[in-house]
């Protein structure tokens, strides 16, 4: 199984590619951007789905200071 | 005594560490493959960019064999001093609590720091002293105690919730604080050093072993180094 699993700054903390990011779209003729936040994207092939839980939580993120989100390539999301 | 300094994959300052812990006691290197701490007294998890740094500074060093061994060692009392990409592996590792973040200004920065003592009774701290603070005759001050060490890192703001930073407040495990004007990289309240709440384990981003020789401009670094001495001693004696 494919899994693509997305990994962003928890919410409130602070995120300077972000704000770095933010402020450079508008310099670039492109308005009304707002809330970016740079985070990492990790691809892989699993034979067992219910691995990817724990491989986020141990290695892939850091949960103190990192949310993710797995999605299986088959289109869904857990 | 004797210290024994990990060496990963991509750490860089492993060789200032062995030099700085040599002025106090003896030192060896400890492959990062090996589970063997050679009967090192204290061990040293120094700076660089163990792993290249992959997915974040300290991930993938901290589940390395020597790290086992480690975990081991401080669950037996033993005490670790990490500097650096050391701290982050420790905080990665669940050694110490907290996470070390990019700085708050995108850069990497290499600059002289100062740095206030807030714990001075701890086992990284007990040989510092006063003297700095002015008066030297030990009598408690309202000023504190400054070392002036090196920082040069890309990932030193340190971060936590409020409530553990509380309890890191209330239980004296924040050793050492950025003096005013001195966090460069935004660390939650100024935070440059903590330990965990046994005490054996402490961790900050600038660099003690760059600062053990006048020629480079300040000796403060080594009175961590002769702190771990007299904590070995003094719990041998």
């Amino acid at each position: 199984m494919r899994a693509r699993v997305l990994i962003r700054p928890k919410a409130g903390i602070l995120d300077p590619q972000g704000i770095a990011v933010e402020r450079a779209l508008p310099a670039l003729g492109f308005a009304g951007v707002a809330n970016v936040h740079v985070g990492r994207l990790v691809e892989l092939d699993v034979e067992d789905e219910a691995q990817l839980q724990p491989m986020c939580e141990k290695l892939l993120a850091n949960p103190l200071v990192e949310e993710y989100e797995v999605q299986l390539l088959d289109g869904t999301t857990r | 005594m004797k210290f024994g300094v990990l060496q990963f994959p991509g750490s860089c300052d492993e060789v200032d560490a062995l030099e700085a812990a040599r002025r106090v006691g003896d030192a060896e290197l400890l492959w990062h493959g090996e589970r063997d701490l050679k009967g090192a007294d204290a061990i040293i998890v120094p700076g660089g960019f163990s792993y290249g740094d992959y997915l974040r500074a300290g991930a993938i060093a901290r589940f390395s064999p020597v790290m086992e061994a480690v975990i081991e060692f401080v669950r037996d009392g033993g005490l670790v001093l990490g500097i650096c990409n050391g701290f982050q592996v420790l905080c990665e590792a669940h050694l110490l609590p907290g996470a070390l973040l990019p700085n708050e200004h995108l850069r990497f920065t290499f600059r002289q720091v100062e740095l206030e003592v807030v714990n001075s009774d701890s086992a990284f701290t007990r040989a510092i002293g006063s003297d700095r603070s002015g008066e030297g005759d030990g009598a408690r001050t309202s000023e504190p105690t400054l070392l002036s060490i090196p920082a040069k890192h890309s990932w030193g703001r340190y971060h936590a919730d409020e409530s553990t930073l509380d309890e890191l407040e209330r239980g004296g495990q924040v050793v050492l604080r950025y003096a005013p004007g001195e966090n460069f990289n935004g660390s939650l309240r100024d935070i440059a050093g903590v330990q965990n709440a046994a005490g054996n384990v402490f961790g900050l981003m600038p660099h003690p072993e760059h600062a053990v020789e006048e020629l480079t401009g300040s000796t403060d670094g080594l009175r961590i180094f002769e702190s771990m001495r007299l904590t070995v001693e003094g719990t041998r004696a």
